[in-house]
Order: C-alpha cells, then structure tokens, then sequence
C-alpha cells in the first residue's frame, strides 16, 4: 500500500453554531489524484482552508508525509510541500508571468537574482510537465487556460509535493479541461500528490484515482473511482436518488416571441462584446446558448433586458422593438412580459442583504398589487412570498431571513419564483445552475421546462455544456461575439467544444 | 457557509453590544482623565450628573439632542442610499437662511404657529437646494458626492458670511448676524414638562423642536422600511446594479434621497435658530453636521437608534461642558477627546467585540443565535 501523503483525522471545525467539518478522517495515498466531490456548503473548502493554514481546526490532527504538523499560515504549508491552485486565481494581472511566479518568494531586495534563478527553473518545469508559458507575458493578456497554468507553476515553484486544485475547471472550455487533465496526470507520474475539488463528477470519473464525498460537514464515503459510478456518487452528495438528465417532451415551437437581429454592444472600453447577432426565439421552445464564459453571453443578455447600451441592432419582444440605447426602463420591459434571471443573483437579481419577502418583489416593487399609494404592502408582499416559498419549495422557509442566509440554491429559487410567477411570455436566464447544488439543478430544470410546454420563450445561457445539451431544443454557440453555429440537442459534447473554442469560426475565416 | 458568524438575538445585537462598546469607550476615556491627573470616578459622576442631575440640565442635554436627531437622521437617509452626505453642515446652513428670510419678513405680523410651519418648509426647502447641486453633479457628472458636498459646506460658509455681515446684518450693527425675532418667530419651550416631574429649571433652550424631530424620525422610519421610494433608495444603496435591474433610475434616487437628506439637515437650523437664539448668527451649526455622521453611525442608521445615539452625544455636550467647568485640568478639547473614543468605539470599531460574543452565545446556547442543530436542508 501506498504510503499516504496527507492525513486528516478527526478534524472538526464551526464557526459560530455551524459545524462546517465534523470528525473528518481523509487519506490521501502519495502519488494519486484524489477527488473531493460535495455539494455547496458540504465544507469541501473549509477542509482545505484547514490544510493550506487559512483556518485552524478546533480540533484534530494533520499528518504530512506519516508526521503530525501544524500549519498555522499558508507559509506553514508552502513548506510542507503544499500547493494551493485557487478557483479565483491569486495572480496580479499587470505583472508578468515571471514576476508573478516570483511574489512572495523572493530571495533578495533586488530582484535580478531570483528573477535569473526563476527563469531557469521555470524553464525546467515547463520542459519537465509541459507547462509550456511565455515567462515574459503579462498575465491580462493570457487565456484564462494558461493563466491557471502560471498558478500551477506558482505552486511547482515553491516545491510543492501535494497540489490542492479548487474547481479548477469552472472557467475552462472542454479542450483547456483536458489539457489540465493530461497535465495533471504528468505531474502524477513524476509522483505528486494532487487534491482535486470539484462539484462535476464527469471530471472525478475522468482523472481520479480515489474520491471522497462530502455531505453536510461529514465524509460520508470514500471509493475507488474505478469501482463506483456517477449515480452513485450523485446519490451520496445529496442523499438521495437523483436525475441527472431531466426528461422532457417533443417541443411545440409556436410564434416568434423574441426576435433579435444584427446585435452589436460594446462594453465600456469600446471593446466589441456582441457582434452582430441574429436569432429568434419561439414561443414554446428553449434556446440555449453555449460558449466558454466571456464570449459575449453575459453582455447579449444585458443588452435584450435593457440593461445594457446597444450599439446596433433590433430586438423585437411579441413583433414590437425595444428600446436598446440602454435608457430602456427594464420595469417597462418587465410590464410587456419579458422576465430575465440574471447571471450574477448575488449583485444583479438579488439584494443579498435583504430579507426574502424584499426580494421577492424586486423589479416588480412599482407593480400595484404590493403598493398601498406610496406605501408598501406589507401583508401583501408578505402573502405573496409565503406563496412563494411553498410553490418553490424554498428552505428554509422563512420570509422574514436574510437572504445572504439562504444556500446558493434556494436564491436561486427566489429569483426563479419571483420572474416565474409574474406569467411572463419571455423567460431569458442566465447560468440558471451556477453554484446550485445538485438537488436543486433537477428542480431548476423541470420548471423551466415546465415553462416551455406552457407555451413560454425560453432563452438559456449558460457555461455548462450539460445543461445546455440537457435543456435546450436548439443549440446556439457564441465565440468572441458572434454566434458561430447552431445546433440541435443531439450535438455532442465535441462538436460543440470545438464550435466554442472557435476551431471551426477559424477555420471559415481563412 | 456564506455566513462564518451566526447571528445574535436581536437584544444581543441592539443592546448588548453597543453597552460593551460604550463601556469600553468611557473605561479607556476614564484612563485619559487620569493621565491629566484627576479622578475618572468624580469625572464621570460630574458628567452623568451635569447631564442628567438636575431638570436644567436635562433640558440642555434634550435641547443639542435635538439637533443631532435631525443631522443624524440626514446622514441616515442618505446612507441608506450609499450616498456619504458629509454637507449636512452647509445643508443645515443654509437651512438657516431659510428661516431668516422668513422670520424676518413674517414676525411682526403672525403668530408662532403661522410661521413655525412655513419656516419648516422654508428650511427643508433651502438644505433640499442645497443637496440638490452635489446630487445632480454625482448623478450626471459621477463627481463624487464625499468631494463636492465638502465643498459646498465651504461655499456655504462663505455665502452666509457674505450676507451676515451684509444683506442681512441690521445697520450699525458690529455683529456679524440678524436682528433678533420679534416673539413672532420664538417657539414655545419645553421646559414646562420637565418641571411636571417635579424638577426645577432656570432658564434652558429645550423647545418644541424635540417633538418635530422625534416626528421625522418617525417618518424616516416609514420612509426607509414602509415606503416604495424607501424601498428603492435602500435597494440602490445595497447594489446598484440591482436596482439597475428593477428598473429603478439612478439619477432620480439619488437626487431624491439627498434632497430628503438635505431637508432634514435644513430642519436641524430651527432648533437653535427659532427655539434659543432667536437669530442667525455666524456658525450657528458649530460642527453639528459632523456630529451627525457619528450619531447616524452608532444608531446603525435605524431611528430608534440615532434618537437613542443623540441623546448620548447631547449628554456628552451638557455633561462635558459642566465637567470643563467643574474640573480645571479638563479643558473643553478633553471632552472632544471623549467623543472621539465613543466614536471610535461604537463607530469604527463596532465589530472588534462581536464575534467574541458570538462565539459565546454560540456555545452557550446554540438555538438563542438561530440555528437550528447543524442537520440543513441541502438544497
């Protein structure tokens, strides 16, 4: 048997009244890559906060290498030999590659020396993992893909034997994943250790050797990958039977209900965002629109909700034009029936720091079934939400709580509920999913498809190929602004992976 | 785990927290007074006694209340809407000037309670114009409203020295200030209330302008929590991308909510202008805009919390002024210097005991913070 390269025993961990960790035992064999799958809140990162030193455990202990350690800071585990690659990236965007890698551990007051020793072992590194970067590039001019390559790098840098990657495929398209995977498995070949986080149990099927599943603060499991499935995992992460692919029916496509033609946006620097995007979306029928993050979705839809500015273009809601030089009020939108869940629920859809019965009239708080002349009605509001709350299956069910208290999924389902339930004839939704826990996407799922077979339009962006594939009944791809194709369900994941990586778009242009 | 800290019991939070922090702040002014060689128990006893002991007394202490209930209340509201108003100062300025105008066009020929109403009006009125500008610049321009209100604070000191020692200054006058009301323009004092519970008052400024203020703080509440106007400025302050979503205008809630902000500033000049002195004199604020920002900050921006937080500030003022008086070593700067600390404690400083607290009542009793025994509902 492997020796193990980190222990956990017993480590527990609250903050306040939330037990976050409870008597967790992890081993992690030297030489493997590990998996550590759990739904959001399941204290996946608290755990391994606890072993890179951003937290202390309340109790427990930690063995590196067979010998008990304490790691007070993150500099404690550096020297351990544990690497952290962050799911937000720890990199100063107009440094260089080189001075980055170099941050935090320099050897001198003047930095030509460790400049000149980082060059020659970043060299040695990129020949020996083929992680190959230009060291001179400035990181805001680097692919996401290779900016999370400068982290790796980071952490190889300073000699880490064990490698913690948070969600590290979260903002990489399908080709950069199985870059990082070829990658991954190299640096397990040359006998690193690596801790991989995730919540998509596609990739731990892919790379692992062993996986643990988190629930609740507790492990619940650990398996050999080999000898387990997805659906069991599924089922361990949420304790119960899952779908992972919601069913639905035949779609009925009716009347064009949004109509978008040649949009242009820009976003504040001037840079092109949507470039000249043509599509309609029928009533009855889901549209989903695929693309690696960044590409221009999140401006699309800004632009279509009179959020954000136009530059050029039509958009048509039910045969009438919108107003689309961002002076739109989106209340009036909202009245002419177009709802829209926006991407981002912590800063757009949501006031976080709201009770729930405030959100759930936000946007329709001029709507005069919650006013009593200038005056809110509270009864009202508060009937309204209650109803809410039980349609949604919302937890906990409490009107009166903060939102910032409900789990990324119930949030979810207060936006959902509250744009639902306004009967509108346009549904647009962005990253339906994002950051929602497996219960609650199959929940997610069905209303809107539930939506679709009541003769609603449904525009679906989202990074998630699954989702997309699983819900739409045709398929839009979106690179550097443009819509590069359209596909239907039956697309399959590398077709549309290459459509998004803008393999084919190349290729037509020359 | 979006929340690291559970949250208190609301007497916990409301109470219990900032008595700890006011403590603290008086234990370490205690250690101040010592340094200057007296004794922090007599201080204290002087203070507490200077503001409270006798009817005069209290009656002071309600008096400079009531113009920090209004200062503070325009902070409030403006910060609900994240707008930092620091021009409550020139806002409650020019507020003043409001009310000369009226007075002194009005006094010979009305009664008080004509006037007081169109003076109320008259004020609100000129501290709204006066954060109008700020707020428009902020709207259109995007000049931050931090910058340019300390700017007009200056600008509005300067215009009433203009016209206090012009337009305004009766001829012949060597004061740089109006003539005094006729009693046209004097409100009614309150002192008669005091006295109802017995206590004896010599002469004290405390006027009907404590009940207008306990009235708008009343209606700053239904404002903020009750109203759809409310709704939407604390939406805005909260994300304004969020109210960009609803639909909300940003120009137009910014405007409104420094307007409304400024009316209250603007409302701050009736107290000592009408109620005590009975005209405009140069710096009749005297830095009660500043002290308003404080107030609205430990009253964590909720009524009840500045009506309670100016009384506190209204007693430091009456108490500090008897404590300079009765303690030679302890000049008016050590009083400011008392300030300060409650400010820094109860203000900056409000989180530095907290989670301290919590954890406490977290292990002592895990269901007083809410939280049902850790087995959640995953999704």
């Amino acid at each position: 048997m492997a020796q193990a390269a980190i222990e956990l025993i017993g480590i527990n961990k609250s903050f306040g009244a939330v037990r976050a960790n409870r008597d967790i035992n992890l081993e992690v064999a030297r030489g493997t890559i590990h998996g550590i799958v759990g739904e959001n809140g399941a204290g996946k990162s608290t755990l391994m906060s606890i072993l890179y030193g951003f937290y202390q455990a309340d109790s427990g202990e930690i063995r590196v290498g067979g010998k008990p350690v304490s790691i007070h800071t993150s500099n404690d585990a550096i020297a351990l030999g544990i690497g952290m690659v962050h799911q937000h990236f720890m990199l100063v965007d107009n440094f260089t590659v080189l001075e980055n890698v170099i941050l935090g551990a320099e050897s001198d007051a003047l930095l030509k020396s460790s400049i000149t020793k980082a060059r020659s072992e970043l060299d040695r590194l990129e020949r020996e993992y083929g992680l190959e970067v230009d060291p001179d590039a400035v990181i805001e001019e680097l692919p996401v893909g290779l900016q999370q390559r400068v982290e790796i790098l980071k952490a190889l840098y300073r000699g880490a034997e064990i490698l913690i990657l948070d969600e590290p495929t979260g903002v990489l398209t399908p080709a950069e994943a199985d870059h990082l995977f070829r990658i991954l498995k190299q640096l397990k070949d040359q006998g690193k250790t690596i801790v991989l986080i995730t919540h998509k149990l596609r990739e731990i099927m892919a790379i692992t050797d062993t996986v643990s599943v988190m629930r609740q603060g507790t492990m619940v499991a650990t398996r050999t990958t080999k000898e387990t499935t997805v659906g069991e995992l599924a089922e361990l992460m949420v304790g119960r039977r899952v779908l992972l692919r919601v069913e639905k029916g035949q779609s009925e496509a009716g009347a064009v209900k949004l109509s978008v033609k040649n949009l242009t946006v820009k976003d504040q620097r001037g840079v092109t965002m949507v470039d000249n995007v043509s599509f309609d979306v029928r009533g009855g029928e889901i549209v989903g629109i695929a693309g690696v993050a960044g590409n221009g979705q999140s401006e699309l839809l800004e632009a279509i909700s009179g959020i954000r500015h136009a530059v050029s273009g039509e958009v048509m809601l039910d045969g009438k034009p919108i107003d689309l030089t961002g002076k739109a009020d989106p209340g009036e939108l909202r009245d002419r029936g177009l709802a829209h869940v926006p991407e981002d629920r912590h800063h757009v859809g949501l006031v976080l720091a709201f009770e729930e019965n405030e959100n759930s009239i936000l946007g329709y708080h001029d709507d005069e079934r919650y006013l009593k002349g200038p005056f809110l009605d509270v009864d009202a509001i508060m009937a309204d939400a209650k109803d809410k709350i039980e349609k949604y299956d919302i937890r906990p069910a409490n009107p009166r709580l903060k939102t910032a208290n409900f789990s990324g999924g119930n949030q979810q389902k207060i936006v959902l509920a509250r744009e639902m339930e306004q009967d509108p004839g346009v549904l647009i939704v962005g990253q339906p999913t994002r950051g929602v826990d497996v219960g609650a996407i199959e929940f997610i799922h069905k209303r809107l498809i539930a939506m679709r077979d009541q003769g609603k339009a449904v525009l679906v962006v989202s990074v998630e190929l699954d989702e997309i594939r699983s819900l739409s009944d045709r398929i839009l791809v979106m690179f550097a602004g443009r819509v590069v194709g359209e596909r239907g369900p039956e697309a399959t994941e590398g077709e549309l992976g290459l459509l998004m990586a803008g393999v084919e778009h190349q290729e037509a242009a020359e | 785990m979006s929340t690291p800290y559970a949250k208190l019991p609301a007497w916990a939070d409301y109470g219990l927290i900032p008595l700890i922090n006011l403590s603290v702040a008086f234990i370490v002014a205690g250690f101040v007074v010592m340094l200057v060689g007296e004794n922090p128990f007599r201080a204290a006893v002087i203070l507490v006694e200077g503001a409270f002991g006798r009817g005069t007394g209290i009656a002071f202490t309600l008096f400079y209340a009531t113009t920090f209930i209004f200062t503070g209340l325009s902070v409030a509201v403006a910060a609900h809407c994240s707008l930092f108003n620091i021009g409550t100062e020139g806002q409650a300025y020019i507020g003043g000037l409001g009310i000369a105008l009226v007075c002194l066009s009005l006094d010979s020929v009305m009664p008080w309670w004509v006037i007081f109403p169109i003076a109320i009006v008259a004020a609100a009125a000129f501290g709204a114009l006066w954060g109008l500008i700020p707020a428009y610049l902020q709207a259109k321009r995007g000049s931050h409203i931090v910058i340019t209100t300390i700017m007009f604070n200056f600008i509005a000191a300067s215009v009433m020295v203009y016209l206090l020692v012009g337009a305004l200054k009766p001829a012949g006058s060597q004061a740089p200030q109006t003539r005094n009301f006729l009693a046209g323009a004097e409100l009614p004092k309150l002192n008669w209330v005091i006295e109802l519970f017995g206590a004896k008052i010599r002469s004290a400024p405390l006027n009907i302008c404590f009940l207008l203020a306990l009235v708008m703080a009343f209606l700053v509440w239904l404002l903020i929590w009750r109203t759809r106007l409310g709704y939407e400025m604390r939406t805005y302050g909260h994300s304004p991308k969020a109210a960009r979503y609803a639909g909300i205008s940003e120009t137009r809630i910014i405007i409104t909510a420094m307007m409304i902000s400024g009316a209250l500033a603007g409302m701050m000049a009736l107290n000592p202008v009408m109620g005590d002195q009975h005209n405009v004199a140069i710096d009749f604020v005297s830095g009660a805009g500043y002290v308003g920002i404080a107030v609205a900050l430990m009253g964590r921006l909720h009524p009840v919390g500045i009506v309670l937080a100016a009384i506190l500030f209204g007693m430091l003022y009456q108490g500090g002024a008897e404590l300079a008086f009765e303690m030679p070593a302890i000049s008016r700067d050590m009083i400011v210097i008392i300030q300060g600390l409650v400010i820094l404690f109860a203000g900056a400083l409000e989180h530095m005991f907290r989670p301290y607290i919590q954890a406490l009542f977290a292990s002592v009793s895990p269901k007083s913070v809410g939280m049902q025994a850790v087995k959640g509902t995953g999704a």
